[in-house]
C-alpha cells in the first residue's frame, strides 16, 4: 500500500508517496539519492545507518519512512552545505585519522554529533559508552575516540 | 519486506477501532525496533500496522499517588534520562540505561518492550522487583494487572487481541532501600544479558532485611522472581553466609535455556554469582 509522507530532510521540506514498507534508509538512499548513510548489519546493531531524528540518533535500517513522517531527519549530507566548511565533527575525523575504509564513518560522525549536541564536554568514558554501538571493522576505535575528543575541543 | 497498510491514528479510540476492524491481520507499532526487524526477517507479516506514535494520550510521564505513570510510547531513553526517575527510581533509570544502545533506546518504547514478552530484555526483572503494573485498553474495557501476570510464557503475554498497553505504573521504592541491576555481558556491552539480576533490599533499624526482592532475566521463559531466595534472607541479618545461601537457592529457581550465550548449567552458576553480587550491592546501598 502507498503511504503519503511529509518530513524535513536536512532542513528541506519533502513530500513523497512511497510504499508503506519503505525503510527510512532506503527512502534516503534511493528516493532522495542521499547515499551518505550506509547500511551494513540491517538489524540496528552496527550503527552504520545512524541518522538524527528530531536531533536524536536513530537506526534508519529498522525504521519505516512512514514513521519519520512529521519529523526532522538529519543525515551526514546535512552537516555542511556544498562547498562550505566541514562540520567540526567531520573535520576532527579527518584531522585525527578517525577512519580507515570509511564505511562506518557517516554513522560514527552522526553518532558523535548526537553526543556533542547532548553533552558538549563528554568524558572519555561517556564517549566510549555512547559510541560503543557504532562498530568499526577496521577496529580504528582509538582514533575515533580521539576524533570525538578533538571535536569536543579537547 | 511484504506489503502492508500503515495507519497513524491520533486518538486511542481510533487506534482501538482499527485493531478491532483488522483483527489478527493488524499489529501495533510504536518505535518499531522489534516489529520492523521481525518483518524484515519475515517472522511477522501483518497486513495492517497501527502506529501509536501520534496518540497523544500515550505520551508523557506523570507522578500520581500510586507511583510513576509512564505512557506506553515514552521512549526507553526518556525514562533513563528523566530527572524524576533518576532521583526517585534510580534502579529504573539504571536498568533502561543498560538496554542496547542510545540509538535503539531513542526509538524503542516502554510499552513496546512490555508487549514483546522477551525474557531476555533488561526491564522485566527490575519491574518485577519494583512491583510495577501495566494498564491495557481495548475498545471494550480498561484493566490493570501486575507485570508478574503480564508475561505468561516465552514471548507470550496476557495482552489480548484488540488490546494495547497504555501505561506502566511503577510504585515508589521502599524508603531507604538499596538496589542493584547487574547484567553479565561476556560479549559486547549492547548485548542481551547472559543472565541479569535486579535486587532491592530495605533494612530495619537492627540491620535485618525487612523487605527483600530478587528477580532474574534471561533465566527462564519469563523473567523469574526468586521467591525462595528472598525467603532465605527475609527478616534475617544479611551475613555473607546467608547471602551465599540465597544465591544458591536462586540457582535452583531459574530455568535458563542453552543458547549461544552458554549452557543451561553455566547460566545457573552465573545466576548464583550475580544474585550474590547484586545483593551485596543492594545491601551496601541500604546501609
Amino acid at each position: 500500500m502507498e503511504q503519503k509522507i511529509s518530513l524535513t530532510v536536512n532542513g528541506q521540506q519533502v513530500e513523497r508517496t512511497v510504499p508503506a514498507r519503505r525503510l527510512l534508509i532506503d527512502f534516503l538512499r534511493y528516493d532522495l539519492g542521499l547515499t551518505g548513510t550506509k547500511e551494513a548489519c540491517s538489524v540496528g546493531v552496527c550503527g552504520a545507518c545512524t541518522v538524527l531524528v528530531d536531533g536524536k540518533t536513530a537506526a534508519s535500517c529498522i525504521m519505516l519512512a512512514a514513521q519519520a513522517s512529521g519529523r526532522a531527519i538529519t543525515t551526514v549530507e546535512g552537516l555542511a552545505a556544498e562547498g562550505e566548511r566541514l562540520h567540526p565533527v567531520q573535520q576532527a575525523f579527518i584531522d585525527m585519522g578517525g577512519f580507515q575504509c570509511g564505511i562506518c564513518t557517516p554513522g560514527q560522525v552522526m553518532a558523535a554529533k548526537g553526543l556533542l549536541d547532548t553533552n558538549p564536554n563528554p568524558s572519555d568514558d561517556q564517549i566510549r559508552e555512547w559510541m560503543m554501538g557504532n562498530l568499526c571493522r577496521c577496529t580504528g576505535y582509538y582514533k575515533i575516540l580521539g576524533s570525538v575528543r578533538k571535536a569536543a575541543g579537547r | 519486506m511484504h506489503d502492508f497498510a500503515y495507519h497513524a491514528p491520533t486518538t486511542l479510540p481510533e487506534a482501538l477501532e482499527l485493531l478491532d476492524r483488522y483483527g489478527d491481520d493488524a499489529r501495533v507499532i510504536a518505535g518499531g525496533t522489534v516489529l520492523v526487524t521481525l518483518m524484515k526477517q519475515r517472522l511477522s507479516q501483518p497486513g495492517h500496522l497501527v502506529s501509536l506514535a501520534n496518540v497523544g494520550v500515550l505520551q508523557g510521564v506523570r507522578l500520581q499517588g500510586d507511583g510513576l505513570h509512564i505512557g506506553a510510547t515514552v521512549t526507553q531513553r526518556d525514562v533513563e534520562t528523566a530527572p524524576q526517575v533518576q532521583s526517585a527510581w534510580p534502579l529504573l533509570a539504571e536498568t533502561y540505561r543498560r538496554v542496547a544502545t542510545v540509538r535503539i533506546r531513542n526509538l524503542a518504547t516502554v510499552g513496546g518492550g512490555l508487549a514483546h514478552g522477551d525474557p531476555n530484555q533488561d526491564p522485566p526483572p527490575t519491574l518485577l522487583v519494583l512491583g510495577a503494573s501495566v494498564t491495557l485498553a481495548s475498545s471494550q474495557a480498561v484493566r490493570t494487572l501486575p507485570v508478574s501476570e503480564l508475561w505468561t510464557g516465552y514471548f507470550e503475554t496476557a495482552v489480548q487481541p484488540g488490546e494495547v498497553v497504555t501505561e506502566l505504573i511503577v510504585p515508589l521504592p521502599p524508603v531507604g532501600s538499596g538496589s542493584a541491576f547487574l547484567k553479565f555481558l561476556p560479549r559486547t556491552e549492547d548485548d542481551y544479558a547472559t543472565v541479569s539480576v535486579a535486587a532491592l533490599v530495605q533494612l530495619d533499624v537492627s540491620g535485618a532485611c525487612q523487605d527483600i526482592r530478587i528477580a532474574l532475566g534471561s533465566a527462564g521463559p519469563t523473567a523469574v522472581k526468586a521467591t525462595r531466595a528472598e525467603a532465605v534472607l527475609r527478616g534475617k541479618q544479611p551475613t555473607d553466609a546467608l547471602i551465599s545461601q540465597a544465591a544458591d537457592q536462586a540457582r535452583e529457581e531459574v530455568g535458563p535455556i542453552a543458547d549461544v550465550r552458554g549452557s543451561a548449567a553455566y547460566k545457573r552458576d552465573i545466576a548464583a554469582v550475580f544474585v550474590r553480587r547484586a545483593l551485596q550491592q543492594a545491601i551496601a546501598g541500604a546501609r
